[in-house]
């Protein structure tokens, strides 16, 4: 537990270092999962400590999201304002996205049954 | 003891967060996981009522709140573990995935941001904007990053993996999609977590890819926005 817990938070470390060196807007936490994925990749497999503390925190991720979620009470003059616009940007927005993506995704496997054949 | 005092006790707030939440689960399992009752927008909403009801500021929640908030960080590090029980599908498929999630990250945020403009919102409501198809706790991340609000961020998030959860068996219907794994990608790109979840009830290849798509995406979008906000002028 407290080793796998050291090694995500070793790795937030690098990872905020990392940014903060080359100035770049990134999160340290991105940073340091791409860390951990190449990490794991050279080690080639998940230590015990690190995947049941991971599964762990993934498990309860919804209720970390919560204390960030309740910050919206302060954002009531720009929702109410905006809120339809807001709406319509999200629906339409997340419509195209969802579009594009499964026209390419089938697009790409016709071609390669194509191949196949 | 005066309540005042209470108020600041940030036990309390962690005691207040952690109940509303099982109740919250509770409710939303009782109807059915409907997306529109998540239980982190139930959750929150509940919360704000309680703090406004006991008018008791963002602020004085935070200093219990700030302990649940601070495990965000190596929550996200830690989504390297799927990613990494992923990764002989990810080198199967690289081309398609990698093309997927990239015009998937693209076309969702620079959709959102232009159709901000046209809205004529404000800068910092255009960089709350970007990152919303993207994973809550990356999403936060990104919009403290480039200068967004990052609880409203979280918000819109929220939303569109509601809204995304909704739209994906029209958009599977318009395209005559019936592949579960790019069922599952187009969820996990479009509508991170909640997609995800939803993905599951197609099944479990659907749900791997869901997940898949959410964590690449996510990664992606966190590298990208911070090259494409000063080339669009933000």
């Amino acid at each position: 537990m407290v080793q796998g817990f050291l090694i995500l938070l070793f790795c937030q470390l690098l990872g905020e270092c990392l940014v903060t060196w080359l100035a770049v807007s990134i999160p340290g936490s991105v940073v340091g999962m791409i860390l951990l994925l190449v990490g794991l990749m050279i080690y080639k497999k998940v230590p015990d400590g690190l995947r049941s503390t991971s599964e762990g925190l993934l498990k309860i991720l919804p209720l970390l999201l919560v204390p960030a979620g309740v910050g919206l009470m302060r954002y009531f003059g720009v929702l109410s304002a905006y809120w339809y616009q807001l709406l319509i940007i999200l629906f339409v927005s997340t419509l195209v996205t969802m579009l594009v993506v499964a026209a390419l995704l089938r697009l790409m496997s016709q071609e390669k049954h194509e191949e196949g054949h | 003891m005066h309540w005042s005092h209470f108020q600041t006790l940030p036990v309390l707030w962690l005691v207040v967060t952690l109940a509303v939440f099982l109740v919250a689960s509770w409710f939303n399992a009782r109807m059915g996981k409907t997306p529109f009752l998540h239980p982190v927008l139930v959750s929150l909403s509940l919360i704000i009522v309680v703090l406004l009801a006991t008018e008791t500021d963002y602020e004085t929640y935070m200093l219990g709140g700030q302990y649940i908030h601070l495990l965000l960080g190596p929550a996200v590090v830690a989504l390297a573990i799927p990613l990494y029980d992923n990764l002989a599908t990810v080198k199967r498929l690289l081309i398609p995935l990698v093309v997927g999630c990239v015009s998937g990250a693209i076309v969702a945020s620079v959709s959102a941001i232009m159709l901000g403009m046209w809205f004529g919102l404000s800068d910092q409501l255009l960089l709350t904007l970007a990152p919303k198809s993207v994973t809550s706790p990356i999403a936060i991340a990104i919009a403290e990053k480039i200068g967004g609000f990052p609880s409203l961020a979280a918000g819109l998030v929220l939303i569109t993996g509601a809204i995304g959860c909704v739209i994906a068996p029209l958009v599977y219907r318009l395209l005559r999609i019936e592949d579960e794994s790019v069922k599952g990608f187009v969820l996990g790109v479009g509508a991170h977590a909640m997609g995800t979840a939803f993905a599951f009830e197609y099944g479990m290849v659907a749900g791997a890819f869901g997940g898949l798509a959410m964590g690449m995406t996510g990664a992606f979008t966190a590298f990208f926005l911070p090259i494409l906000i000063p080339i669009i002028g933000l």
